[in-house]
């Protein structure tokens, strides 16, 4: 009974009116759901729903060296984007395992990681240990920065009578900017974790329910979601998630992250484990799969070919979208080609499925 | 979702299901609290029909989007029918667990042992007891 108990986030009281079931996730306590995972799954599908996602952390780099750490800290390649754009990217140990995947936004006069709220001391301490010898800041903004993510096709209808200035509507998807939401002044970033398009507004942490009560009030009312449907909006778009998909056990290739890492500078820290990952080709793929008939995959089962073990899943629910079982799972390289046959094994029930491109939906969350 | 009610006219398992005598058969489901605790129900792997279920024992699974749950069998009985409407719409489960959300029908074959479930008031005094714990 010593356990310290979780944090809550300040929209804590909001959660509780909207009759939400609370759970434990990364010492918080949070939002699982509404009532309805699947309900709200589908409102960020066709309306738009609001998540809280204060837990996750922000940290602070600034100063003249802030970028030339950056760039050692992160794998992609910043150069691409300059103030008022953000970015995925990753940060790696030394090894070349995943501390962290993390969106940077580059602001007017300082970048802001924001990460998982399991990996922020993780991030905090790899980032102050690789600043030394730059003139850099680095500051954990976590406790003072609330964040509402607010997807799904009727964003902008939700959003337009809240902002002060048109600019948060005309973003590009990736891109921020700062402005003022139901008063409260917050950075607006095109940016999310469902596959709709969508903002997430970060504000002064005492003042998000006012920004959430404007939302969930305003002509175009924004339903609250959980990460329930958090999570089984990002399955179904195959997106991975720390912890499942990202780990130090496993460098970014086999995740299929190339793309956020800079393989032509190759200067970031953990670059060499990459380096020789470029050159052996990889011996396993994260791959999306559906399941041809009723069934749920869970993570950490098998995934057989032709009889033979190949993999294993690291993520999986019902897709309410599809209404069939999908999931995500590492496999054998030669075994992850799209279309490919698989079984998973459901607690001694083999379940017939094939591997699919990522999303798994036929959804992006990029302006129409 | 159903409001919280524990019919009296039902005998109850410790693990949460609840079994309704008619004659020779009967009727299994899981309580309110069950389908609380699970959440909304996507998915439920049935028993064959014919299949023989001892009490104490699982014969099948309910699945919300994030958990699996083991359904226990609250008497011995051989399954006559499964609830096709909750294969199909599994979340009458949590809209009506004692009525349209029933999950199999059985003939009881130890129809004594019922007798050793608890009733109304004992399952309602060991819900209690659960929470305190």
């Amino acid at each position: 009974m010593s356990a310290i108990s979780p944090r809550t986030t300040s929209l804590h009281d909001r959660h509780l009116a909207a009759g939400a079931k609370l759970g434990d996730f990364a010492g918080w306590q949070m939002p699982l759901d509404y009532g309805s995972p699947r309900g709200e799954h589908l409102v960020v599908r066709g309306g738009v729903g609001m998540f809280d996602v204060s837990h996750m952390g922000q940290i602070e780099v600034s100063g003249p060296d802030a970028r030339a750490l950056l760039v050692r800290g992160l794998t992609n390649r910043l150069a691409a984007i300059g103030p008022g754009q953000a970015q995925y990217t990753l940060m790696l140990d030394d090894d070349g395992g995943v501390i962290d995947d993390l969106i940077v936004y580059a602001l007017i006069d300082r970048h802001l990681l924001v990460v998982n709220a399991a990996n922020r001391a993780a991030c905090w301490a790899r980032m102050e240990a690789l600043a030394t010898g730059y003139e850099v800041t680095v500051a954990d903004r976590s406790d003072e920065i609330a964040m509402i993510a607010v997807q799904g096709p009727l964003w902008e209808r939700a959003l337009g009578p809240l902002v002060g200035s048109p600019a948060p509507l005309g973003l590009e998807y990736f891109e921020v900017t700062e402005d003022m939401v139901a008063s409260v002044p917050a950075f607006v970033a095109r940016t999310g974790y469902t596959g709709e398009p969508g903002v997430e507004i970060m504000c002064p942490w005492d003042l998000a329910p006012r920004v959430w009560d404007a939302l969930a009030c305003g002509s175009t009312p924004v339903t609250p979601a959980g990460l329930v449907a958090r999570d089984t909006l990002r399955t179904e778009m195959g997106y991975p998630l720390y912890g499942n998909e990202l780990s130090s056990a496993r460098g970014p290739l086999p995740a299929g992250l190339r793309w956020a890492c800079d393989v032509e500078g190759l200067a970031f820290a953990g670059a060499e484990a990459v380096r020789r990952d470029l050159e052996d080709g990889p011996i396993e793929r994260l791959v999306g799969f559906i399941f041809d008939a009723p069934g749920i995959p869970r993570p950490g089962q098998d995934v057989l070919v032709d009889g033979s073990i190949v993999g294993t899943v690291t993520s999986g629910t019902l897709s309410p979208t599809l209404e069939r079982g999908i999931g995500m799972a590492y496999v054998a390289a030669g075994s992850a080609t799209p279309d490919t046959e698989i079984v998973v094994d459901v607690r001694g029930r083999p379940r017939p499925a094939h591997i699919v491109r990522r999303p798994l939906v036929a959804r992006s969350p990029r302006n129409d | 979702m159903a409001d919280e009610h524990y019919p009296a006219e039902l005998r109850y398992h410790r693990e949460h299901d609840w079994v309704r005598v008619e004659g020779e058969e009967a009727v299994f489901g899981i309580t309110w609290f069950a389908q609380d605790a699970l959440g909304e129900v996507v998915f439920f792997e049935p028993p064959a029909v014919g299949a023989q279920l001892s009490a104490d024992t699982t014969y099948g699974e309910l699945e919300s989007v994030k958990a699996v749950s083991d359904i226990y069998a609250p008497a011995d009985g051989e399954v006559m029918a499964i609830n096709d409407d909750v294969v199909a719409s599994p979340e009458l489960v949590n809209a009506d667990p004692y009525g349209a959300g029933w999950l199999v029908r059985v003939r009881l074959t130890n129809p004594a042992g019922v007798d050793d479930l608890m009733d109304q008031t004992a399952y309602t005094a060991y819900l209690a007891g659960l929470d305190q714990a």
